[in-house]
């Protein structure tokens, strides 16, 4: 199922296969000038796709070749992405851009409840090809209002796509396949991964559904980490390594739908499982895959599992009260050393 | 209609109805938020990131005014623009800088920051920082005025983006039926905003060229006022606070300014320095790039003028108290820097209340 990303053409370079490097913000907004491109019928509504930093600048290129097609709608969240879900509904392949993550609660009844049933509403007459955009999670001061990562409560909603890149690669791959899939898909960035750096192949492939991505194979530990959480997990696997602990890192990619075999193959071969994620704890991202693993295979873990995520506090500003309650490399690494060193499960 | 009646131009009042005291004061809480602003971006600037936030400078002649023409147990409730209300209800410059950074001695142990600082002690419960989000929490504390039959009254502080969301609309149209002792205090900051094309936000995108028709389209009544004329900001503030006093229901009162262009980026800048208040006399010793700014758009400027014309102070008071303003705002940043951060177990405290 999974290839993982290390696997891919062995012998040559990145370089010598005419990879590209690139900034996640601008893998980005390649793929959306492609989509724009290719597809007359793409529209955007809103504008503020890359966030509050210095990179937003990327995206006036496409705003300006197609102001018809890139709407700056007032802020009126339910408002606009009502809009987005109609047009949807007549024929466009809408993406609404909520920008911060938090504002899509102004919008809920139009995603939860609107979109995401209306297939299903429909006996499966209608198809509402909408891709719902915003950046989650801890930015550095975002504090309670503007640090949400609200995709477990969106996850608990059934009728809705769930896509959470954590690579240049992997956005510029995923995006386009966001927008064809013909449903109500959340695509989930963060303020983090924008300046990221990739490799990006030269001839970007559509990266499909369900399709879990390997982002470190290793023997002794699987942790399963989305969106910038697998960039925290990538930098303690580093630190792990040097102390001799080889971890096998799974990034889901998308959580609806899943793929379960990557995960759960991963997790037979390791006996150990940490999962990690910026939602919160209690009915989080982790806490579901977590769930999983445990009534798929039990039988195979060596010892329990371990959950690293956002506490269950709202965030708060002060950048010391904020790190603490961070996915932080740190927190990720002890979590896995303590899967090695713990007690393993008697059974007798 | 009744016959114009004739204003001699020397008898057209121009400062608030207040005694001297009270103008004197509305002129040293303009100065007080101009300083901390002015610094708290030198300040943005040095780094470490605050993050994200937003300054009052500009905007000094509504809020100080219309707070002025309250009663201090009345509640008011701001946005993400909160920093300039909180310092003219009086909270320590200290304690609200110390909060921007951060610091366990903020106004709210650091949990707030800059968008969300509040004081309840001092009837400012909360701040929102999603834009229309705080005007049906206002209508709210006002139908709870209303229902313990006191007479206190209750205040949206809201900037003219929040007529965008729908919120405040469905809050116009509840306190209208219901009569709530609100006002609603539209701050329109939108002219002339650079927006989008400075990568700032774009000005405000509403279809209704006049505010207040979407208030009187539910029955409330509006009044617009120049926002930088702090008599009318004043006048205004206390008829609507009569009438939400006497049973009258809402209003809604829109106060137009030229947005400050330092806030016309999405991070503020000081284009052009510190305000000098020899720009007040001597307008073209005002930076070329914000000349017609200061000279014509600055209220803090326009009502030093007034106070000056008024003989109510002159030139030197005006620098003491530039002075004792300036020297309070050095003296929060110093308590703000040198007090410690939170302890991190604390993060887990406060998400119900009786934890600390
Ligand atoms: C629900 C929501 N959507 C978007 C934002 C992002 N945002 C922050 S300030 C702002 C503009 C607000 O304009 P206005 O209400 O006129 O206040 P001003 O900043 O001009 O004082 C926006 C859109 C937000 N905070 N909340
Ligand atoms: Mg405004």
């Amino acid at each position: 199922m999974a290839k993982s990303a290390t696997d891919v053409g062995v012998q040559q370079s990145p370089h010598q296969r005419g990879d590209r490097e690139l900034t996640y913000a601008e893998a980005l907004v390649e793929a959306i000038a492609e989509l724009m491109k290719e597809d007359p019928d793409f529209l955007i509504i809103g504008s503020y796709v890359l966030g509050l930093g210095p990179m937003r600048a990327l995206f006036d290129e496409v705003r300006h070749e197609y102001p018809k097609r890139v709407l700056d709608p007032p802020t009126a969240e339910i408002g606009f992405t009502g809009f987005g879900v109609g047009a949807a509904m007549n024929g466009l392949h809408v993406l609404v851009d909520l920008s911060t993550a938090s504002f899509i609660f102004e919008a809920f009844p139009q995603v939860v409840n609107e979109a995401a049933n209306a297939s299903y509403m429909s006996g499966g007459r209608l198809a509402v090809p909408i891709v719902f955009h915003f950046l989650h999670g801890l930015r550095g001061g975002g504090a309670a209002q503007h640090s949400h990562s609200p995709q477990a409560m969106l996850w608990n909603t059934p009728g809705l796509q769930i896509m959470m890149p954590s690579s240049p690669a992997d956005v510029r791959g995923m995006l386009p396949t966001a927008i064809k899939s013909g449903n109500p898909t959340v695509f989930v960035d963060h303020s983090k991964l924008m300046p990221v750096r990739g490799y990006v192949p030269a001839l970007p492939k559509e990266i499909p559904l369900g399709v879990a991505d390997i982002k470190r194979s290793g023997r002794d530990v699987t942790v399963v980490a989305t969106s910038y959480s697998v960039q925290q997990s990538l930098s303690a696997c580093k630190t792990l390594a040097s102390e001799g602990i080889d971890t096998e890192l799974v990034d889901p990619r998308t959580v609806v739908p899943l793929d379960r075999q990557t995960i759960l193959e991963s997790v037979a071969k390791t006996g150990r499982l940490v999962v990690v994620d910026e939602t919160h704890r209690s009915c989080g991202i982790a806490s579901e895959i977590a769930a999983i693993a445990s009534e798929e295979i039990l039988d195979a873990l060596k010892v329990p599992i371990i959950r690293v995520t956002v506490p269950d506090v709202p965030v708060p500003f002060s950048p010391v009260l904020e790190s603490e309650l961070d996915t932080t490399p740190e927190r990720i690494a002890a979590a896995v050393r303590y899967q090695m060193t713990r007690k393993q499960i008697n059974r007798l | 209609m009744p016959p114009q009646r004739f204003e001699p131009e020397s008898a057209k009042k121009v400062l608030p109805d207040l005694e001297k005291t009270g103008l004197i004061e509305l002129l040293h809480k303009m100065l007080l938020v101009r300083r901390f602003e002015e610094r708290l971006i030198r300040l943005a600037e040095e780094g470490p990131s605050f993050g994200h936030y937003h300054v009052y400078i500009g905007q000094e002649t509504i809020g100080i005014p219309a707070l002025a023409a309250l009663r201090p147990t009345d509640l008011v409730f701001p946005t993400h623009r909160n920093h300039g209300y909180l310092l003219s209800r009086g909270a320590d410059p200290g304690r609200l800088m110390a909060e921007i950074l951060g610091k366990q001695t903020g106004l709210n142990g650091g949990k707030a920051g800059t968008l969300h600082a509040s004081a309840p002690e001092l009837g400012i419960p909360h701040t929102s920082a999603i834009v229309g989000g705080i005007v049906p929490i206002a209508a709210g504390a006002a139908l709870a005025a209303q229902l313990k039959g006191s007479n206190q009254i209750s205040v949206a502080l809201f900037g003219d983006g929040a007529t965008e969301e729908g919120a405040t609309f469905e809050a116009l149209n509840i306190a209208s039926l219901w009569r709530v002792p609100v006002i609603f205090l539209c701050e329109n900051n939108t002219e002339e905003a650079l927006g989008a094309a400075a990568g700032g936000y774009p000005k405000s995108v509403t279809a209704a060229t006049d505010l207040g028709s979407i208030a009187r389209s539910v029955g409330v009544p509006a009044v617009v006022v120049d926002g930088t004329d702090t008599r009318a900001v004043f006048t205004a503030m206390s008829e609507a606070a009569e009438r939400a006093r006497t049973s009258g229901g809402p209003t809604f009162v829109e106060a137009k300014v030229v947005r400050w262009p330092g806030s016309n980026p999405l991070w503020p800048e000081l284009p052009a320095g510190e305000t000098e208040l020899r720009f007040a006399w001597e307008p073209e010793s005002a930076p070329e790039q914000l000349l017609r700014w200061y000279r014509d758009q600055d209220g803090l400027l326009r009502y030093l003028r007034e106070m000056l014309g008024a003989s109510l102070l002159d030139k030197d008071d005006a620098a003491e108290i530039d002075s004792d303003v300036r020297s309070q705002v050095e003296a929060a940043v110093r308590f703000a820097r040198n007090s410690a951060y939170p302890t991190p177990d604390s993060a887990y405290l406060d998400v119900f209340a009786g934890q600390s």
